[in-house]
């Protein structure tokens, strides 16, 4: 077992810094000049350049990635003297537009992303995985067919019509005060403020994932049924309660921690469409903003960074995981 | 003193959309507790219809069941085909006990062989777990599993085909039942395990003093372990009888066919295997009179073309060996011969 994550860990290692070095190179190549973007118009070329070599961007691609990852490590400085400004480690950038260290941007946004992420994946596992079941054991019967409905609306609905729709109605119902929504509430000082302010967000991303879910544990429950053990589990005598949450559940959800595992960690990235219909200042609506209105190009590659290192890590959880419940997977 | 198990009657079709699946037709036979009732046939002959439908494994929705099937226990006669789903639930591990032919698949890769047989045990037993666990060594021990404390703990990937199919065997016996049904447990095995197998299910039966269903297509396992048999086709019992008969005196053509598809050893120089001509008849629309008519090559020895009309009964034609064919004694013994003699 020892071995086995030793050697996931490593390739974990490894898969990061090639996703970071891609990420550097794609916005290295890119036409825009992120040194000119710096000052308005009317820039004079010394300031630009003046710019330039504070934010070191003189220097060639692979000396500004060493700086970069020396930086996660030690914190880094920028400029000198009265302009001197600090970051610390773990130090991801500089941002001009904000003139605020990367880091600082993302401690900010992140917990505003990762609450949105806990609630929706709890919701839709609970919705999925039920549903799923219910589905499965009552299957042809009119359980079936509802969910078969919410599926099918679930996936075709793209959350930016659903999203909308449901704020929309929560306007006309007085459920959502656009001025205080989108605030930051932490769940530590005031738990019922957090829900208040998630549990829109938490149904729009839910309704799309579950509908998801609930097909991939329909049939799952359904082709495990029709195994060799579980009419081995039936013969023993063992009452069909006992077989589904023992027998057939065990073996049908096993899969859905791995895409559980990948699509929590996609959110965690930022849930970028759900982040800007609800106003939520998390890791989606940071990079958006960075993309679309600033040209932020530290806060652009420390996210997208950021955002590959979650699925890669929870690849490796899940990896790990997935040995505890499948003892096939541990001696290989 | 009633054998074990009787079965009278019994019929299990299933509804499709082609039709109805006439799977099994009418099958009665006993088991006595110590004897092993060998049930042979092809594929699709009904097999194993019959004995899921006895130990009340089939989906009651999705299957016509009629006729009996009744456990003399000793607390008294229940049918399991009458009696309530949770009744029959009860019977199962405890009373009649079932192993399957793939050991690959029958067991739940997820949960190690310990904790598979200590479930069972569980069910009708009181005490803890690791009480279970204990037993659970006691039996794999008794099956022929070695280092049985230190591979209770394994899991099933870990086990080759045989000791997985002995596990099976150490898990149905766990609850000392008084049936066995053993469906086809040797066909997915290599043929030196089949016979490791064979002898150790006739050893089992000997310690629990167990009636055994044997169900095979496999002429060679019956003649090793049965004490008599049952030949199937199309749903229907063809012949019946004890083991010796069917295989010096068979008294229906399928059987003579098939007797006569397998080779022998003393038997080997300058005789050409024949295999029965044609294919069976599809369950959903059996030909009029004999199902086997198609494939028979004595039924022009049958006069007014009875064959083709009525369907004949299973007669005793010679004390308790019964065949269901309107040819006489007198043609069935010629019809041995005349495709070369077993004997």
């Amino acid at each position: 077992m020892f071995k086995f994550i030793a050697k996931r860990l490593t390739a974990t290692v490894i898969v990061i810094t090639l996703v970071s070095i891609s990420v550097f190179l794609i916005f290295a190549i890119l036409p825009m000049d992120p040194a000119r973007l710096t000052c308005g118009k009317g820039c004079s070329v010394p300031v630009i350049e003046a710019n330039r070599h504070r934010l070191g961007l003189d220097v060639p691609v692979q000396v500004q990635y060493g700086r970069f990852v020396k930086g996660l490590f030690v914190g880094r400085t920028y400029g000198q003297g009265q302009a001197k400004i600090e970051c610390g480690a773990p130090a991801f950038g500089y941002s001009f537009n904000k003139h605020e260290c990367v880091t600082t941007l993302i401690a900010e946004a992140f917990p505003v992303t990762f609450s949105l992420a806990v609630g929706a994946f709890i919701l839709w596992l609970l919705l999925g995985v039920s549903l799923g079941v219910l589905a499965a054991r009552r299957q042809g019967k009119w359980p079936d067919r509802a969910s078969t409905v919410f599926v099918l609306v679930g996936i075709s609905l793209p959350t930016f019509i659903s999203g909308l729709l449901i704020y929309l109605l929560a306007l006309r119902l007085n459920l959502i005060n656009p001025i205080e929504s989108g605030r930051w509430v932490s769940p530590f000082t005031n738990p019922i403020g957090w829900v208040k302010n998630f549990y829109l967000p938490w149904i729009t991303l839910a309704l799309a994932f579950a509908a998801t879910y609930t097909r991939f544990t329909r049939s799952n429950v359904i082709e495990t049924s029709s195994e060799d053990y579980i009419r081995t589990a039936r013969a023993k005598g063992l009452s069909e309660k006992v077989i589904l949450r023992k027998h057939t559940l065990r073996a049908a959800l096993a899969p859905i921690v791995t895409i559980a595992g990948l699509d929590f960690a996609g959110l965690l990235g930022g849930a970028i469409i759900t982040e800007q219909i609800f106003n939520l200042p998390g890791l989606g609506r940071l990079s958006l903003r960075a993309v679309l209105i600033d040209y932020d190009l530290p806060v652009i590659v420390s996210t997208t960074i950021l955002a590959a290192t979650f699925v890669v890590v929870m690849n490796l959880i899940v990896d790990i995981l997935y040995a505890y419940i499948d003892p096939r997977v541990r001696v290989g | 003193m009633k054998p074990f198990l009787e079965v009278k009657n019994l019929s299990v079709s299933f509804p499709t959309q082609d039709g109805l699946v006439k799977a099994s037709n009418d099958i009665s036979f006993t088991v006595a507790r110590g004897e092993t009732l060998a049930i042979v046939g092809e594929s699709g002959s009904g097999k194993s219809v019959t004995s899921l439908a006895v130990m009340g494994l089939h989906n009651r929705n999705a299957a016509d069941i009629s006729g009996e099937a009744i456990l003399n226990l000793e607390t008294g006669p229940i049918d399991t085909i009458s009696a309530s789903p949770e009744v029959v639930r009860k019977l199962r591990g405890k009373s009649m006990a079932m192993i399957f032919q793939d050991p690959m698949s029958a067991l739940h890769p997820y949960y190690s062989i310990g904790d598979q047989i200590a479930e069972a045990w569980g069910l009708y037993n009181k005490g803890s777990k690791s009480d279970g666990i204990k037993r659970a060594v006691e039996m794999l021990d008794l099956v022929g599993i070695p280092e049985a404390a230190k591979r209770v703990k394994e899991f099933p990937h870990q086990f080759s085909g045989g000791m997985r199919q002995r596990v099976m065997i150490a898990m149905a016996l766990v609850n000392n039942p008084s049936l066995l049904i053993a469906d086809e447990p040797t066909t997915a095995l290599d043929v030196t395990v089949q016979s490791q197998i064979l002898k150790l299910l006739k050893d089992m039966q000997q310690e629990f003093n167990m009636a055994v269903i044997l169900i095979t297509h496999d002429l060679g396992v019956v003649a090793e372990v049965a004490d008599r048999a049952c030949v199937m086709y199309a749903g229907k019992i063809v012949e019946q009888s004890a083991i010796d008969d069917i295989y010096y005196t068979p008294d229906h053509p399928y059987t003579i066919g098939l007797l006569n598809s397998i080779p022998r050893v003393d038997q080997l120089e300058g005789k050409r295997l024949l295999a029965i001509p044609g294919q069976p008849p599809s369950l959903i629309s059996l030909p009029r009179g004999c199902a086997f008519r198609g494939r028979c090559t004595f039924s022009r020895l049958v006069p007014n073309n009875r064959c083709a009309t009525e369907v004949p009964n299973l007669d005793e034609k010679i004390k308790g060996h019964f065949s269901r064919c309107h040819l006489t004694e007198a043609q069935l013994t010629v019809a041995r011969t005349s495709v070369g003699s077993r004997v």
